[in-house]
């Protein structure tokens, strides 16, 4: 993975709530079989719209999305994460997301930025007002900013230093293989195996 | 202070304390379908990796699987080459397979219980979100995305961070003709797509104890609608008599062990939620949804709402989306909406129950001219008892579409199975996002009973105005 310390970018205002995973990328693209090539895939029915903000030539190259309330609920399709880096997007800013989607953001190294409703809206403005302004997503700091906005974030710490680093959880998880074989050897022998 | 039911099942899969980070927990078993799982097994072989319990892991193919005849092959190559993906996969790493025409193969989360694998106080996970519905048995049960499958087929465990706790009481009995996917859909259009967000949802009272397990399993199903992690409810007789007629249970001493365990899994009289909510069973009556989440419902005797009605100008502003998308003028009432298709099926309401509640209402009656009402039985298994039951019949003489293949087919819309743009359809799925069914889709979610009155009168109907 990726490490992701600051990211500068420009941004897309997604002005929708409620943007569900079946519309970041429609079940009917979800049929590959490799984590990238989904660029094409992302937002596809809505981009059918020419008007579809994505279109609009002034956010060519963006990086950044900055989305409504609850971005990314229903299915746990991790191609919704694909898609969104692959098109180029290195970090989301929301007020909520579904919780699926955040846990595969992250685990992919896509930051998923929580702000209040009301810095989404001051953000869209910024955006919408002159679409070259640079959004800053500062995962040293724990802040966005944004012509003269400062906006502080949280996140877990441990997903923060996993970030910072580029670091695979698996890795990280079989350090403790004892720990895991012990556990193992106490599990009550009646529950059911598949072979 | 006492523990819920939900902490119990955690603390004892917990295989090391995160403090305040995440806890890894020990996964007792991985379900797979063919969908979110190749890039998981393609990242496990270029880091040199192997699966460490092939025996906690079952796969199953029914996304991508036709429906029309047991022989077809899949039509889309790519859903052709996931299909393949997924049994050299699990050839390779030794997990067993159900593959479309074995008796074992259905829904994912309708073969699990099935098979006797889902039992009370086990940890489940799976890479679909709808992993939900498993919680019915006491088992805490998660979807988890593609990276996470990968982890748990290398460690057997999961890192979680641990959730809060949350209980929804229903006390009362539900009228005759309610089911438990009325009592969701009431629950959702309640507390929002976000109602549940980050807790562990049990659910109690009356309502619940008098559900079947398959009708639990609905509830459960749909807890993830409302942007919850996983729906619980405690195991009962209900519950061990459900097992006992399942594959694979411990005999005699062995069994009697696991009924005591078991009945140990409920929340403390003293346990503690973060929230609660209280849904008065008896107050309900028919739910369909009108827009394009599931909140977006309101009783079937009720009409499509306008944007102004609803407080906040995000809601107002996803209103005018979703009448726009579906194409309803606000004020019509739902009785008034017709429909094209009827879809019954889904991990949500595609098992025996749904089945014979759907033949209840068909039989000696005729689905609406120029309707399309598409059954898809939520596994091979299903399929063969409706047969038995002569189901199959009712379905043929009604005119409606009993389809030969199990799997998800028209709920999520990857195979042949899908409506074509602007075509309206009752479906007892889950979800009406736009485009779950077909590009341009609309879906109006209703129960079975609902479904098949539907496809009679043409428009959304209960079986009593028939
Ligand atoms: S039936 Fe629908 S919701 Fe259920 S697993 Fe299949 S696609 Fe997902």
């Amino acid at each position: 993975m990726e490490k992701f310390t600051v990211h500068t970018g420009t941004a897309v205002p997604l002005r929708r709530s409620d943007v569900d995973t079946d519309q970041i990328i429609p079940a009917r693209f979800c049929v590959s079989s490799s984590r990238s090539g989904h660029a094409a895939s992302l937002f596809a029915d809505w981009r059918e719209d020419p008007e579809f903000v994505l279109n609009r030539p002034a956010h060519r190259g963006a990086t950044v999305l900055v989305a409504g309330n609850d971005f990314g609920t229903g299915s746990s399709r991790e191609y919704a994460v694909w898609a969104l880096q692959d098109y180029g997007f290195k970090a989301v800013i929301a007020p909520r997301y579904g919780d699926i989607f955040r846990g595969n953001s992250l685990l992919n190294g896509l930051l998923t930025v929580v702000v209040p409703e009301e810095v989404v809206e001051r953000l869209w403005q910024l955006v919408e007002a002159d679409p070259a302004v640079e959004v800053v997503v500062d995962l040293e700091r724990l802040e966005v900013r944004c012509a003269g906005l400062v906006q502080p974030f949280a996140l877990d710490e441990d997903v923060r230093a996993r970030l910072l680093a580029g670091h695979d959880t698996i890795s990280a998880t079989l350090q403790y293989e004892d720990e895991i074989a012990a556990y193992e050897r106490g599990r009550r022998p009646a529950l059911p195996t598949t072979l | 202070m006492g523990s819920t039911l939900a902490q119990k099942v955690w603390d004892a899969h917990v295989v090391r304390h995160g403090g305040s980070g995440e806890d890894l927990l020990y996964v007792d078993l991985q379900l797979l379908h063919e969908v979110n799982t190749p890039q998981a097994f393609d990242a496990l072989r270029a880091a040199g990796r192997t699966v460490r319990r092939p025996g906690l892991t079952l796969g199953t193919e029914d996304h991508n699987t036709p429906t029309l005849a047991l022989d077809r092959i899949i039509a889309d190559p790519a859903g052709r080459r996931q299909a393949q993906l997924m049994r050299e996969n699990c050839a390779q790493f030794g997990i067993p397979l159900h593959r479309l025409g074995d008796p074992g193969q259905g829904i994912v989360h309708v073969i699990g219980p099935e098979l006797g694998l889902v039992r009370p106080g086990m940890t489940i996970v799976c890479c679909d979100s709808h992993t939900t519905t498993l919680g019915a048995f006491g088992a805490l049960a998660f979807g988890i995305g593609a990276s996470q499958v990968e982890h748990v087929l290398a460690t057997q465990t999961l890192g979680m961070r641990p959730l809060k706790n949350m209980v929804v009481d229903i006390p009362g009995r539900l009228p005759e003709g309610v089911t438990a996917k009325d009592l969701v859909l009431a629950l959702i259009a309640r507390i929002g797509t976000a109602g549940g967000q980050g807790h562990i949802v049990e659910y109690r009272g009356e309502a619940v104890d008098a559900l079947s397990m398959e009708a639990r399993m609905t509830l459960c199903n749909m807890t993830v609608e409302a942007g919850s992690r996983a729906g619980m409810i405690a195991p009962d007789e209900t519950t061990f008599a459900y097992l006992a007629q399942r594959p694979g249970m411990p005999q005699g001493a062995a069994w009697e062990a696991e009924v005591a365990y078991w009945r140990s899994l409920r929340s403390d009289d003293d346990a503690v939620f973060d929230r609660s909510v209280t849904l008065d069973a008896s107050t309900l009556s028919p739910y369909v949804s009108w827009g394009t989440n599931p909140a977006q419902a309101v009783p079937l005797d009720g009409r499509v709402p306008a944007p102004g009605d609803f407080a906040g100008e995000a809601e107002r502003a996803a209103a005018e989306r979703a009448l726009s998308y579906m194409d309803l003028r606000p004020g019509t009432a739902m009785r008034d909406v017709a429909v094209d298709a009827v879809f019954l099926g889904s991990c949500t309401n595609g098992r025996i129950e749904d089945l014979r509640a759907a033949a209840d209402v068909l039989r000696g009656r005729r689905v609406a001219d120029g309707l399309h009402m598409m059954i898809v039985p939520g596994s091979a298994r299903v399929r063969r008892q409706a047969v038995d039951e002569g189901l199959d019949r009712v379905f043929a003489e009604a005119g409606a579409d009993f389809r030969a293949g199990a799997g998800c087919s028209m709920c999520a819309a990857l195979n042949e199975d899908r409506l074509r743009p602007g075509q309206r359809a009752a479906s007892t799925n889950n979800r009406n996002f736009e485009g779950r069914q077909g590009k341009g889709s609309r879906t109006h979610i209703v129960s079975p009973p609902v479904a098949a009155a539907t496809a009679v009168a043409g428009r959304l109907a209960a079986p009593a105005d028939l």
